[in-house]
This record gives C-alpha cells, structure tokens and sequence, in this order.
C-alpha cells in the first residue's frame, strides 16, 4: 500500500481513536459499565439514518459526517436514559435492559434504514458503513472530525481522573467526601457516548464496545496500578485502531470493525496467557514449579527415612544404597514417576543414581536432613496441639512443611538443634 | 393479489417470522429469569463463525451443517467466557462482551476469506436479516397446501425453524418442572440433587439453535429482541411462571406476525408504496411494547404466584 496523505491522516485518527476508547474503556471497566458502549452503539445507528434523512429533506449533502455524529450522540444517549429507566423498573435488571435497548434501537435503526434507501437523495450516503465500519473510505476531513471528539474525550478523562478514580474504587469514601457518584457515572456514560460516536465510522457502531473492552481488560491483566493501567490499556487501543485502519487500507472489503477487534482479542489472549502476574502460562509454570519441589523433598526425606529404618541412621546416611522402588512404595508413587525425580535430583548433584538404586550425596544429605526436621517440626507441633492424630500429622505435615525454614523449624521443636525421631513407622505409607 | 401470490411471497415469510419469535420468544423467559440476558446477546452473535464454517466445509447453504458449526461455536464461546472471567478476574460482562465480540468478528473475517460472502451469505443477511427472501415459488394456488410434491419445496428455512422449534418445544416440556426450580430457586434446585450444569448447558445450547434458525430470517442482532422484547413484557406484567413461559411464546409469535404485516403487506393494502425491513419493524415493536409495559404495568404490593 502506498502511504498517502489521507492514509495517514485517517492512521492517526484511528490511533487516536483507540488511545481515548482505552482511556475511557479503563474506567468503564473499573466502574462496571462496560456493556452499556454495546447498548450506546447499537443505539446510535436510528440517529444516524435519522440525521441523514432530515439532511437530506433540507437539500444538503447526507454525506457531511457532523450532523450524523450529532444524531448518533442523541441517540446514544437516549439509549442509555432508556437503560437506566428500564433497570429503575427493579423487574428488569440492567443486562436485560441493556439487551433490550441495543436490540429494540437497533431494530428501528434498520426499519428506518430500509426506508431510506428507497429514497434517491438519501441512498447514497452509504450508510451501511457505519454498521461495521469501513476506514478505508474515510476522507482526511472525517479523520479530523473523529480524531478531535476522541481528543475531546481523551481531555476530559484526564480532567475527571480524580473524581473518576474514586468513584471505581472507593464509591463510599467518594460520597463521603462530597464527590457526587451518580454526576461521575453521568459524566462516564457521556464519555462513553462520545468514544462511541468518534468510532462510528473507523469501527462501526456494532464492535465498538470491544474497543473499550479489550485494552482494558488486556491491561488489567498485566498491572495493577491504575495510572499505569491506563497508559497500557490507552497504548492497546491505539494499536488495535492503527492496526484496524491499516487492514482496512489494504483490504477494503474487509469490515474495519473485525480488524480492530481482532487486533484487541490478540492482544488480550497474549496477555491472558503470558502476563508475568495473571497469565496462564506463567502461572502453570510457577505451579509445576512448586510440586516439583514439593515432590524433590518427599524423595529426599523418603531416601534419608529409608537409612534410618536399616539402622543406618542419622549423619551416616550414604553409607548404603536404596533401590527407587522401594522410595516410590515408600511414598505411594508410581515406580516411573519415582525415576524422573531421582534422574532430576542426580543432575542436581542430590544424589548418586546406579542401577535403579540412589544414595544421598552429601549435599543431597544435607537437603535431606533439613527436609526431614521440617517434616517431623510440623508433625511433632500438631500432634503437641492434640491437633491430629500420628497419620493425620504425617499426611497435613506433607503439604505445609515445604515453606518451612530451619529458623521456624526450630522454634516448633522440644530441642532446636537434634533431629528427633520420627513419631511413625518408616517404611510403607499408610 | 391473488391466491398464488399470497402462498408464494407472504405465508413463507410470515410463518417463518411467526415461528423464529414464537421459539425465541420461548426461550428468553428463561434468559431474563435467571438474570442471564446478555448471554442470548453473546450467543446469538458468537454463532457466527460457526455458521460460516460449517457453510465453508460442505460448500451449500444447508441446514444441518450449519446448525452442527453453530452450536460448537456456541459451546466454545461459553467455555471461554468461563475461562476469561476466571483466568482474568474482570466481571461476567467484560468477560462476556470480550468474547462475542471476538467471535463475531471472527465470523465477519471467515466470511471475508471463505468467499461464502459472495455466494449467497452476506453480510446483509448478518445485519437485516433476509425474511424477504423465504419464498415459494412452486406454489400455484390453495391446492398446493395439500399436494405433497409442492408443499416438499417449501423453502429449507422453514424446514429447520420448525425443526428447530418442535425440539425446543419438546425440550421445555419435557423438562418444565427442573426448569422451573432452575429459574426461582437454583440454591434449592442444587440441594435437591438436580443437575443444574447440565440444565444450564442444555438451555444455551437451545438458545444457540434458535438463533441460528431465526439467523437467515432476521440476522445475527435482531435475534436478541426476539429473546429478550417478549420475555421482558411478561416479567414486567406477571410473577407466574405459566404466564411468564407460554406467554412470552404467544407475545412471540404475534409481534413476529402483526409486524411481519405492519412492514409490507398492510401499508400495500393502503395503496402506499413503502416496504419496511420485517425484522426491523418487529424488532422496534418490541421495544415498544417493553416501554409500554413499564410504563402501564400495575404497581403496588402482588402475591408472589411463582
């Protein structure tokens, strides 16, 4: 594609877009309000051909994208009266109104619609594309119209931030202190009303609600600052405008609406899989991480307990060998999974691995050790509390004490610095 | 306007209107009971991509392919809005509008790439719906309503709302009572051993079936109003689960006829030349009838019949 003026003009305009639908998709968000930009967007479309229609009765051009604009805010906003009178019933609640409003508008947006592309001065203002949008066909000036409304709404976001972040956060303290909540959420449903009015014709009025929604739950899974939170959610949007625009430059049939919500949905699936704090994959890794150690600490006490019950006893563990099988009956594993361990702890250099037998290497002695005072600090606590009896001490003991440090290990033992005895059989598990 | 002329053009498109905002009109008592309606909005827009596959992988726009791509679609985008809202941590309605919204677009785009666009799908049909086009054409007079080779050409539209609608029909029967437990008391429903996951699934999966049986006759976003217009009349009017359920069918079904009428056949009859959108005018009628509703519903302390 080659980079004309206009291309430009209406790439920034969408990037713009996208950074103020970001911003205001944060607090939206945060505030719960989310779904109502769906409500405001279907809403918009019997404004437009309204807008259209009396444009053209009077003689003017349908075309001139102001006056839609206008006509999609008034209905916009009157959309969302018309949530907030129908959840007032308190017999609908505020997802059925939003239902109903963005359906039942929608639906006379269409009736109207097919009326007027019977009408010869109106059919040309090609007003389908504001449906699922069309950026390709944006003239620089558009761009300039929508670019300056998400400006418009990107200033006034900042301009409120302080009432708006304690209406998300703290609604009590926020009426406490003499803030009016109710004037925040009116002030937030117009700036809803206003990002969705500058969408109309990048995204269109149907996927413009996935333009706040996306940054910002993107953002919100990688911080948990809010300023941060809507520098991220801001840069998202701005990208999945852009990117949006782009698509539409070298594909024009394509609905721009699609591009840009896909641009956010692979935004949003990256961060729901790799954010370092939230992310799925991370997570799985930090859980496999915690088990791994969890059952290098089991092999280790098993291997130590193993030299104790031969009489080997304490301080000369690594004096014999011990096969895996019988570690893994000791602590109820499968023979295979008893071998990965013993083949990881080796590579650690935890123990010597000869013929399907191990000993403890010293290190591996010394892990041990601390693993088995650990495991006999919580039980000896428990069973001192009356807290459970010597089989239900072993089993609660094997899940809490992988946290345990030597210093706490210490202080629940009757003598800090000796390894007592185990207060059970060792050997077989129960 | 003959005999011939009414069976070709009206009565397939009336019966296909009256029978996608009958079953829809069915359905959504149990969306807005049980505080769920946004997800007949995510539902009805999330089958998107699964109706353009299954149009994609048989080639023809046949009924069952579609319907099978719809409800895998459907089960997906449940799944997901599970997943998100666990995974993510945001509110059922974030979570909700991040998903449909992705499949919806996902659907645009397969529709793009396939090329099912430029065969008979379009996008007009997603947005408007196309009740217009059910017609008849082998239809040549009242006769024809009895002879079984042309009534076996009636449009395959009709054929899967009526599907559609015989096993939704059967389904709530079937299942009244549990479904009724579900919607008043789930805490209930729960201690007394009833399966309510499966209900649950059993219900969306319903839903994903009518919309994409009421799709072809009144597009991706109309289907909503049909679910949740008629539903929302009768919560506002009674609290008797009867009343609510069957009542919400009838609404249905007589929004889907008198505007099916209101957006042709009676401005015709009065000599004008406009035609309306069918799906728009009975989709606006709706709304009109909740805003009636709400504002001439009876006030005032009522017994709880439910």
């Amino acid at each position: 594609m080659t980079l004309g003026y206009n291309t430009i003009v209406v790439l920034a305009g969408c990037a713009l877009l996208g950074l103020a639908a970001g911003t205001v998709g944060s607090f939206a968000l945060l505030r719960g309000r989310a779904l109502v930009a769906d409500a405001v967007g279907h809403a918009a479309l019997p404004g437009v051909v309204l807008a259209a229609l009396l444009v053209a009765t009077l003689g003017h051009d349908p075309r001139a994208l102001p006056p839609l604009l206008a006509g999609a805010a008034v209905a916009g906003l009157l959309g969302v009266l018309a949530v907030q009178a129908l959840a007032r019933t308190r017999r609908i609640r505020e997802d059925a109104a939003i239902a109903i409003v963005l359906s039942s508008f929608y639906a006379l947006g269409v009736a109207l619609l097919s009326y007027v592309q019977t009408l010869p001065e109106a059919a040309q203002a090609g007003l389908n594309k504001f449906i699922l949008g069309q950026a390709a066909a944006m003239r620089a000036e558009d761009a300039f119209w929508a670019g300056a409304v998400a400006l418009l709404a990107l200033l006034l976001c900042l301009l409120l931030f302080q009432r708006l972040r304690a209406a998300c956060f703290d609604p009590d303290f926020a009426r406490v202190a003499g803030l009016d909540t109710q004037r925040t959420d009116l002030a937030l449903l117009a700036l809803i009303v206003t990002v969705t009015v500058a969408g109309l014709q990048a995204v269109g009025l149907v996927l413009i609600v996935a333009l706040l929604v996306l940054p910002a739950a993107t953002a919100r899974l990688l911080t948990f600052r809010l300023p941060r939170l809507l520098l991220f959610s801001a840069l998202i949007g701005a990208f999945a405008g852009a990117a949006g625009a782009a698509a539409s430059a070298v594909e024009p049939d394509l609905p721009t609406g699609a591009a840009v919500v896909l641009a956010g949905a692979a935004c949003f699936t990256l961060a729901l899989l790799f954010s370092p704090d939230r992310g799925m994959v991370p997570e799985a890794v930090r859980r496999a991480g915690r088990r791994l150690d969890a059952a290098q600490e089991h092999f280790l006490r098993a291997a130590w307990e193993a030299q104790e019950a031969a009489g080997a006893g304490p301080g000369t563990a690594g004096d014999r060998w011990t096969p895996i099988a019988a570690l893994a009956a000791a602590r109820g594993w499968g023979e295979g999974r008893a071998w990965w361990i013993a083949r990881w702890l080796a590579v650690r250099d935890l123990v010597a691995l000869s013929e399907r037998q191990v000993h403890l290497t010293p290190r591996g002695a010394a892990a041990a050790r601390r693993a088995v005072r650990a495991h006999r600090a919580v039980e000896h606590h428990l069973l001192a509390l009356g807290a459970a009896d010597t089989a239900g001490a072993d089993r609660l003991a094997d899940m809490v004490e992988h946290g345990l440090t030597p210093e706490a290990a210490s202080r629940l033992l009757p003598e800090p610095s000796a390894l007592p005895a185990s207060p059970h059989a060792l050997g077989g598990k129960p | 306007m003959t005999a011939a002329d009414i069976l070709r053009l009206d009565l397939p498109a009336l019966t296909a209107a009256v029978l996608a905002c009958a079953t829809c009109g069915l359905l959504g008592s149990f969306l807005v009971l049980r505080r769920e309606s946004l997800l007949g909005d995510a539902l009805s827009h999330a089958v998107l991509p699964g109706i353009i596959g299954g149009f994609a992988l048989t080639g023809a726009r046949a009924g069952l392919p579609m319907l099978a791509g719809a409800l895998v679609a459907a089960l997906a985008a449940t799944a997901l809005i599970t997943l998100v809202r666990r995974a993510a941590r945001i509110e059922s309605g974030a979570a909700t509008g991040a998903v449909f919204t992705t499949f919806f677009a996902l659907g645009l785009v397969l529709m793009e790439v396939t090329g099912a666009r430029s065969v008979d799908l379009d996008l007009d049909c997603v947005l408007f719906g196309q009740l217009e086009t059910i017609v008849w054409l082998e239809a040549t007079g009242w006769s024809s309503l009895l002879d079984p080779a042309a009534l076996a050409t009636l449009p395959r539209q009709l054929h899967l709302l009526a599907g559609v609608a015989l096993v939704v029909v059967l389904t709530v029967a079937l299942l009244w009572r549990p479904l009724h437990l579900l919607c008043f008391d789930p805490d209930y429903a729960a201690a007394i051993g009833l399966p309510a996951r499966r209900l649950e699934l059993v219900l969306n999966l319903l839903i994903a079936a009518a919309a994409v049986a009421a799709f072809e006759a009144v597009g991706s976003i109309l289907v909503v109003a049909m679910l949740v217009c008629p539903a929302a009349v009768l919560r506002l009017l009674t609290d008797d689960y009867r009343r609510q359920v069957l009542g919400g069918a009838l609404l249905g079904g007589a929004l889907g006829a008198v505007g099916y009428a209101l957006a042709g056949p009676v401005p015709a009859m009065l000599g004008s030349g406009v035609a309306l959108n069918a799906a728009g005018v009975i989709g606006t009628l709706g709304g009109v009838l909740v805003a009636a509703a709400a504002l001439l519903r009876p006030r005032g302390p009522r017994v709880a019949a439910g």
